[in-house]
């Protein structure tokens, strides 16, 4: 759900070839539901010593985003945390028409650091946790550098490969928000739709079982619990969101950003002290929301491909200084 | 025996860096030890995913002992200067230093016997450095390490005559002793073992599921691949750039084959090939009559359990997901004819200063119409593929396999029901995209593939962007070799400089450059393009340039045919001492030219040609002169040579007998002038100054 590289305006409405009937729910086994592998990731990473998170609160692109990833990679200190991120992708809606795009989608996201000596067979033991077998299976790492221009940030890795198919990303963070990581930092990212419609065997997305319990019992599949979320949002996003108040939305929080960060500024010089005084924290979340108002505005089309870049590098110039703030408040604390 | 052996085994090698990285090993290590004066006689290495291992063969046990000799300060010299010397050779007294007379007096000398130190010491400092000095095109640090290699560094094996060689590593905030151990297959054996030497560390490895020789399983996949193909009466297609990246993905290749769901079998097959190729690393595979059948083959990087039956399920699913993606995009593609994808081409910027794809169209359609006038095809074909050929740039196929352009334009083409002739020109256009590329050799796609690149040439030279050293950007290096190659390969008859003009007219004044400039610029860069194309056939690069100085030769089959001719001419004999002939006669005339600061370029007076042996030469000059111009004029370039070669025996006689330098100035000045006419008639097929040998 990660391929995402179709999005002119003419794949909009007319994108559907297989019109997604709903079907009768097919339990496979309940333990490969939805929820069970969910829990079973969790799980698995908890026993490794992971912090479980919760979703971060507000809308982003990818699980990366979240500030347990993208701040916590900076700084000297130990950290590991797991968890799932719902990632949104509003040019990648297709008004619920096709079995492998979504404009909202689940990542299950791991970050360690420093990077474990085991970091590999620690990744596979995930794997054969949700039920992959590398008896059976072909796992492999193939060369696949991961890079971010929105967060000034990348690093070199894999993407993983079962049976052909790509599962996850696995990087070393090198840097973030244009800052050298030290430690370095192990990221894991799983597709998690993807992945699950693999251990599954169904082709469509929606047909996904999300709790293991029969239709007539009230049970649900995935497009009992999202469909019409993709309908109205890839309506939304295509059609409605107005572009005149992202715009005006973007500049706002763009401004905001620098408004806390310059007023953390002013009281660190005060107290001579930065952790407490500085504000990556909320102006982070301005960068998180400007982001996503430039996905938004691309979906609507209306950004052009110089103007494109010149956004990105708006977003990033946010993420490199809420990173410093941060950087700083770790620092001063090692 | 004194082999060594070392092997650095870390996480997943990138493929398209396995096969330097070996060859870099193997130079970094037997640098160092010819350095440290350690002789070898036999270094291999090999690549696999997770492993760079080198060995070393018939090494010595110590270095060799050198004694070295070191100039000291004067006899008497300072006492500070001698004190230093002192110090620096570790001398306890003056006294242990020799004094030796030179020619600048008497000095003192110090011999120093080094001792060889122990190979294992030296083979330990060498294994550090070459870690550390390693060439990675692109390395990383993980952990809390400062240390970066291309993916994380777990162990180094390193053995010398069957002993663990002493040594570790530092990565900053982690130590790595040398071992004798490494691992096998991450799934099939993934323990640890001990090894002795190569021979069983190669053994035990095979043991152990992994082939470390990237050769070994480069044969055993090509060779199981076609096994799999010849079982089911289909073929492999050969791609030997892709066996070379699976050879880089696998340390235990089990090849298996799977099918392509049938409903894709009506999407274009290169789209086809190109998602399996690029996106899955699978092979296509032929059916008799070399059309893509329904089957690809992969290599796993494991012996599965059940025989690979799940793993192939895996994989046809994830291509039917694929497929279905290409298989979208050709049917969307074709809801909107190619023609009214034109207009999107406004949008994709050419080169900033040149404008846009749609701009650059409209020019090279009007190129096209008129090429194709030239070469007596039909233009309004021309004009028609060219003004299409882009349009595949805005399909969602092309946006998704770049390299597919051109190629899906001619299926859209077709679906649209253009003519053929215009289909295949649209696909052939890009082409040839190098010397060793097709060169398409219908009429149609030769006019619109050469005005796609003389636009492209005229334009950037046109702004001042020319290719410099190593950098061609924007390929203008290849798109005049593809012009070279449009025109030479299918004997075109193509008027460069007015093609070129034309081109710059299209413009309309957006070319910063001069015109003049632009085209006298382009013309050499062809010249010196079309040396570099024909130094492979074994054309001479001098007779190039000895035909093209002229600047009258701007029709490049013309050219060949001259420089061809010339290149005949002096293989004979008669042509050999044609040019020795001539060269004697340009050397008198330019140190006389020199010496009366004047120029010999008079017409020859008859009545001052004394001897018989200058009216004879004369005569055969205004002889051969007419006679090589009259084959000029009927392109007969061999018989332009050959009343040329007639030459030698005239000129041989005259400077037998005739003294240029006649105490009489006219006599002189009318030989020289003479003489100084050779230069001229020869001119006329070659500048022979330029000739060299």
């Amino acid at each position: 759900m990660t391929n995402s590289n179709m999005s002119q305006s003419d794949t909009k409405k007319s994108d559907v070839t297989k019109s997604v009937a709903p079907k009768t729910k097919v339990i496979v086994d309940p333990e490969r539901c939805v929820q069970r592998l969910i829990l079973k990731l969790q799980d698995y990473w908890a026993r490794q010593g992971c912090v479980i998170l919760q979703p971060y609160d507000m809308e982003v692109g990818a699980g990366t985003f979240h500030p347990a990833t993208t701040l916590r990679s900076l700084g000297p200190d130990t950290w590991r945390a797991a968890y799932v991120q719902p990632c949104r992708r509003p040019a990648d809606g297709r008004y619920g028409d096709n079995p492998n795009r979504l404009q909202h989608y689940y990542q299950f996201q791991v970050i360690m650091k420093p990077s474990p000596a085991n970091s590999q067979e620690l990744y596979l033991g995930s794997l054969d946790a949700i039920g992959i077998d590398s008896s059976k299976h072909d796992l492999r790492f193939v060369e696949d550098d991961w890079e971010s221009p929105t967060l000034g940030a990348w690093g070199l890795g894999w993407e993983v490969w079962c049976d052909g198919m790509e599962v996850s990303q696995f990087t070393y963070f090198q840097q973030v928000g244009g800052i050298e990581c030290n430690p370095v930092p192990l990221e894991l990212t799983y597709g998690l739709e993807r992945l699950f419609m693999y251990v599954q065997g169904v082709e469509n997305v929606y047909d996904l079982d999300w709790d293991g319990v029969p239709a007539e019992e009230g049970g649900k599949t995935y497009g009992d619990v999202f469909h019409q979320n993709e309908v109205e949002f890839s309506t939304f996003n295509f059609e409605i969101a107005s572009t005149d108040e992202l715009f005006r939305h973007f500049e706002d929080a763009e401004a905001e950003c620098a408004r806390i960060l310059k007023f953390g500024e002013a009281n660190a010089e005060k107290n001579g002290k930065a952790k407490g005084n500085l504000l990556p924290l909320p102006a982070y979340d301005q960068c998180m929301k400007a982001s996503h108002l430039f996905n938004l505005l691309d979906a609507r089309g209306v950004i052009s491909v110089t103007e494109r870049q010149a956004y990105i590098g708006r977003v990033r110039e946010l993420a490199k200084a809420c990173c410093e703030a941060w950087n700083k408040t770790q620092l001063e604390e090692a | 025996m004194s082999e060594f052996l070392l092997e650095l085994h870390s996480e997943e090698i990138p493929a398209r860096m396995q096969a330097k990285a070996a060859a870099d090993l193997k130079k970094i290590v037997c640098d160092q030890l010819k350095a440290a004066g350690l002789a070898f006689t036999d270094a291999r290495s090999f690549v696999t995913p997770r492993r760079l291992t080198l060995v070393l063969d018939g090494l010595p046990e110590k270095q060799p002992d050198v004694s070295e000799e070191k100039k000291g300060p004067k006899v008497g010299a300072h006492e500070k200067a001698l004190e230093g010397f002192m110090k620096a050779n570790s001398l306890t007294s003056i006294d242990q230093a020799e004094i030796r007379n030179t020619p600048k007096g008497d000095f003192y000398f110090v011999v120093n016997e080094i001792k060889g130190r122990d190979t294992t010491e030296v083979l330990s400092e060498i294994v550090v450095e070459t870690i550390k000095s390693f060439p990675w095109p692109k390395s990383m640090k993980w952990s809390r390490n400062s240390f970066r290699w291309v993916r994380p560094l777990h162990s180094i094996l390193a053995i010398f005559k069957g002993e663990t060689l002493k040594g570790a590593f530092d990565f900053g905030n982690q130590t790595l002793d040398f071992g004798n151990q490494t691992r096998g297959h991450r799934f099939l054996a993934p323990d640890w073992f001990e090894v002795k030497n190569l021979d069983d560390y190669l053994h035990k490895l095979r043991l152990a599921k992994v082939l470390v020789d990237e050769n070994e399983r480069r044969d055993l996949i090509e060779t199981q691949a076609k096994a799999l193909c010849v079982a089911e009466g289909l073929s492999l297609k050969d791609d030997q750039g892709l066996l070379n990246e699976v050879t880089g993905l696998v340390e235990w290749p089990v090849l298996l084959m799977g099918r392509i769901a049938d409903r894709f079998m009506s999407v274009p097959h290169e789209v086809l090939s190109t998602s399996m190729k690029e996106h899955q690393k699978y092979f296509s595979v032929l059916e008799g009559d070399g059309k893509l059948a329904n089957r690809f083959v992969f290599a796993a990087n494991t012996e599965a359990v059940d025989g690979g039956k799940t793993i192939i399920s895996g994989n046809e699913r994830v291509l039917a997901s694929r497929l279905s993606d290409a298989e979208f995009f050709w049917d969307q593609d074709k809801k909107a004819k190619l023609e009214t994808r034109v207009k999107a081409l406004k949008t994709i910027v050419f080169q900033a200063k040149l404008g846009t794809l749609a701009e650059k169209v409209i020019r090279v359609q009007d190129l096209a119409g008129s090429i194709a006038e030239q070469t007596g095809c039909n233009p309004v074909f021309a004009r028609r593929a060219a003004e299409l050929a882009k349009a595949d740039l805005s399909t969602g196929m092309v946006y998704e396999f770049p390299e597919l352009q051109g190629i899906m334009g001619r299926y859209y083409a077709l679906h649209d029901g253009e003519s053929p002739l215009v289909a295949e020109a649209i696909a052939d256009h890009y082409s040839p995209l190098g010397p060793s590329d097709r060169c398409p050799s219908a009429p149609i796609s030769i006019a619109v593939a050469l005005a796609d690149k003389i636009d492209t040439l005229v334009g950037f030279f046109g702004i001042d962007e020319l290719p410099t050293g190593s950098k061609d950007p924007f390929a203008l290096r290849r798109a005049a070799l593809s012009i070279i190659r449009l025109i030479t390969e299918n004997n075109l008859q193509i008027n460069l400089r007015k093609a070129f003009a034309a081109s710059f007219s299209a413009y309309t004044g957006q070319l910063t450059e001069p015109e003049d400039k632009t085209i006298d610029g382009l013309m050499s860069f062809i010249a010196d393009r079309l040396k570099v194309a024909l130094k492979d056939k074994g054309v001479r690069h001098d007779l190039i340039t000895a035909v093209f100085v002229l600047g009258d030769e701007d029709d490049l089959v013309r050219l060949l045919a001259r420089v061809d001719a010339l290149a005949g001419l002096l293989k004979t004999d008669d042509g050999a001492n044609l040019l020795a002939a001539y060269r004697r006669a340009a050397n008198i005339v330019r140190i006389e030219e020199k010496k009366d600061k004047t120029v010999f370029d008079a017409t020859v007076d008859t009545v001052l040609l004394q001897q018989s042996e200058e009216q004879a030469l004369h005569e055969a000059l205004e002889g051969a002169s007419q006679e090589a111009t009259k084959a000029l004029e009927r392109e007969d370039f061999t018989e332009a040579m050959a009343a040329l070669a007639g030459l030698r025996p005239p000129m041989d006689a005259f400077f037998d007998k005739v003294t240029v330098n006649d105490d009489d100035p006219a006599l002189r000045k009318n030989r020289l002038c003479l003489l100084s006419r050779i230069g001229v008639i020869l001119g006329q097929v070659a500048d022979f100054s330029r000739i060299e040998g």
